[in-house]
């Protein structure tokens, strides 16, 4: 789960970092407020999505008055912002953040991430923070300081002096990095964050060292032991569909193809999209139902699934282990019933109950397709949907 | 015996009496796995369907000289459950639990670090369907219907998917030595190598299938290993070649993440280490007998 800027650095400041004074607003009048409370005659005005590279789209913006900061806030509130970072349709603009500027001597690069391959925290740092880190990370990977934390112990203070001086810092800033650095580890550990990024990380020129950006995503299964969390999703910035299956403990990714899919596990999920593709189709979506799918489960499956409106032919492809195939083939049923699929229907059943479950199909005397494997479940819904395609332009 | 589960191996149940536990409990008993035991903290001395509840791992590994465990507690405990298995001295254990913390997953390979490595319990999964030796033993979540006895193994993340491979092989009459679900987590237990080096030195394993997915160094890791120390044929599918790249925050992700993450990269490393690529996800039955039958030549 992502949250914004202004909520990471909030969280960020509480454990001592650094961060420029600053504000929320929700329109124009209260970007200008924010920025007379702030006072000066210099502010930057940013957009608040789950995104980065804003600065290059637009949302983000330096203004010296009142009144380019009220046209800032006018320009960015309620448009959707498209970043590299955010796909083509964008996310929407609901909130800005007015914040002080700094003069930036420097900028500086720190991320925190799980490193799978360790299977530890990981710190990254460079001295050449901005927006081109990744093309530095490529280049020169030898310019990019990495530190592994020990669980156990946590971060410690040397880790952080290591990092400071690999960075050149100056010996007036290397307390105020160790500080901030093992802030951010702190925040990262007891919040039990995914994710955590300041880029840049600026040395200002009166010597200070100030997160100026923020980004910050945690590990949706840890939610449950963090409250304050939880509380700062944003569903405005999430797929419409993914938030709607999200609620429902369905695990959905949006794609831009026609063929929707209910599969149980990711495994079988992503290689049935493979399998689509291969037939000629274009999967609509990725979904895992997971194990201990109910028919209420399986019926929500569809109405996730046939929110999206391109839908011309859903596939249900389940390998029943945990699950059960007469379950799934009564919520096929309930979902026929009540939710109401006017488009074809291809259902591939194996495993647990198998035989109840075509039974059941079979007996209902509702129309669907039934595939015995993976192979032409794929060829029977490609030819579904051209079918159905064909018809709906007639 | 195939690898780390055989017929004779005294396996208890912790969380047994859950609703989870109890269904998969009941069902691994049926297919003949020598269920000796479970634990609930609280309900120790109850006998639950015909299976004795003990309090703690170490007082059910005492009563029933256990050798295995598989963890059915839900997601806010497990981590402890499977240090305490650890701890009490079993050899392996199976979580089956989905939706473990990542930090707690770190703490749990942490705290098995403690251990010398011979005497360090083995861990498979968490997220995983388990593990299977047909016609012998079941600790997992599988239908064991859908697999025939045999001698190829099987190792793969995503448990679904590796039904379908073991179905697909059974429709052409191969069967399996023994099939390893390591789990779909960011931190799992044992790795893919570590599973191919069992396979590899087990004299009732011919060749060995591996089921991979998109994300994570693994797959490739094992397919170095395999390059230089397998002398079975290996046999691999990597599922998420259609998969968009994902949307993401920030760079870290970027920065960290090494040549060989992609679907693409992983066929690339693997077949460049020798190793027959599947296809489709429709060709796990094929392709498994072409190279068998390649093997039956050679010898």
């Amino acid at each position: 789960m992502d949250i914004h800027e202004y909520q990471a650095k909030e969280l960020l400041a509480r454990y001592s970092v650094q961060i420029p004074r600053g504000g929320l607003a929700y329109s124009p009048e209260q970007a200008t407020y924010r920025a007379s409370e702030i006072g000066g005659g210099k502010w930057v005005v940013k957009a608040q999505i789950h995104s980065g590279a804003r600065g290059k789209a637009g949302g983000i913006r330096i203004c010296t008055t009142d009144n380019e900061v009220s046209e800032a806030a006018e320009s960015m509130l309620g448009r959707k912002l498209v970043t590299h970072q955010t796909g083509p349709k964008g996310k929407l603009v609901s909130r800005l953040y007015v914040e002080e500027t700094v003069d930036i001597r420097q900028e500086l690069y720190l991320g925190i991430v799980l490193d799978r391959k360790s299977e530890r925290v990981m710190i990254v740092a460079s001295a050449s923070g901005g927006m081109e880190i990744e093309e530095i990370a490529e280049k020169q990977p030898d310019s990019i300081i990495r530190a592994i934390v020990d669980p156990g112990a946590g971060m410690q203070q040397f880790q952080a002096r290591e990092i400071a001086f690999g960075l050149g810092l100056d010996n007036s800033l290397i307390g105020k990095a160790v500080d901030t650095l093992l802030g951010c580890y702190r925040v990262f550990r007891d919040f039990d964050a995914s994710m955590l990024e300041i880029n840049p990380l600026v040395i200002t020129k009166d010597s200070n060292l100030i997160a100026l950006d923020a980004k910050m995503s945690f590990d949706e299964n840890a939610l449950f032991r963090r409250a304050e969390i939880s509380e700062l999703r944003d569903k405005s910035q999430e797929d419409p569909r993914e938030t709607f299956a999200s609620d429902r403990g369905l695990s959905y990714v949006g794609l831009e193809g026609n063929i929707g899919c209910i599969i149980n596990g990711a495994g079988l999920a992503m290689a049935t999209m493979d399998m689509i593709k291969i037939a000629g189709g274009e999967p609509a979506n990725f979904l895992d139902i997971g194990g201990g799918a109910s028919p209420e489960r399986v019926a929500k499956a569809f109405r996730a699934v046939l929110a999206d409106k391109n839908i011309e032919t859903i596939l249900v492809n389940i390998f029943a282990g945990i699950n059960r195939c007469d379950w799934v083939a009564e919520g096929v049923i309930k979902a026929i019933r009540e939710v109401g699929v006017n488009v074809p229907l291809v259902v591939r059943l194996a495993g647990t109950n198998v035989e109840e479950g075509r039974r059941i199909l079979a007996e209902s005397g509702e129309k669907v397709i039934i595939a015995d494997t993976l192979a032409e479940a794929a060829e029977k819904s490609v030819e579904a949907m051209r079918a159905f395609s064909k018809s709906k332009k007639n | 015996m195939a690898v780390l589960l055989n017929r004779r191996t005294r396996v208890i149940v912790q969380g047994l009496t859950g609703k989870i536990g109890s269904f998969h409990a009941d069902d691994m008993k049926r297919y003949g796995t020598n269920v000796v035991g479970g634990v609930t903290p609280g309900k120790g001395g109850q006998v639950h369907q015909g299976i004795p509840v003990f309090n703690t791992v170490r007082g059910a590994v005492r009563e029933t000289g256990a050798e295995a465990s598989i963890v059915f507690v839900p997601p806010p405990f497990a981590a402890d459950s499977i240090m305490e298995a650890a701890e009490a001295g079993l050899k392996l254990c199976v979580c089956i639990t989905d939706g473990i913390p990542s930090q707690d997953m770190m703490r749990v390979k942490r705290y098995m670090r403690r251990f010398r490595y011979e005497d360090r319990m083995r861990l498979v999964g968490p997220n995983c369907a388990g593990v299977i030796t047909p016609g012998q033993a079941l600790m997992g979540i599988m239908p064991g219907n859908i697999y025939l006895p045999g001698r190829v193994g099987i190792v793969g993340r995503s448990g679904t998917l590796g039904y379908e491979a073991a179905s697909q092989m059974k429709a052409l009459g191969i069967g399996v030595s023994t099939s390893v679900g390591i789990g779909g987590d960011p931190i799992n237990g044992s790795s893919f190598k570590d599973i191919l080096k069992l396979f590899e030195d087990d004299p009732e394993t011919d060749a060995v299938v591996m089921i991979g997915e998109i994300g994570g160094p693994q797959e490739a890791e094992a397919a170095e290993w395999a390059r230089h120390n397998m002398r079975k044929p290996l046999i691999a599918y990597i599922a998420g070649l259609s998969a968009p790249k994902g949307k993401r925050m920030g760079h870290a992700g970027a920065i960290i993440s090494a040549f060989g993450e992609s679907a693409q990269e992983k066929v690339e490393i693997l077949r460049e280490a020798g190793v027959t690529i599947v296809p489709t996800p429709a060709a796990f039955g094929p392709t498994v007998a072409g190279v068998l039958e390649q093997q039956k030549k050679a010898a």
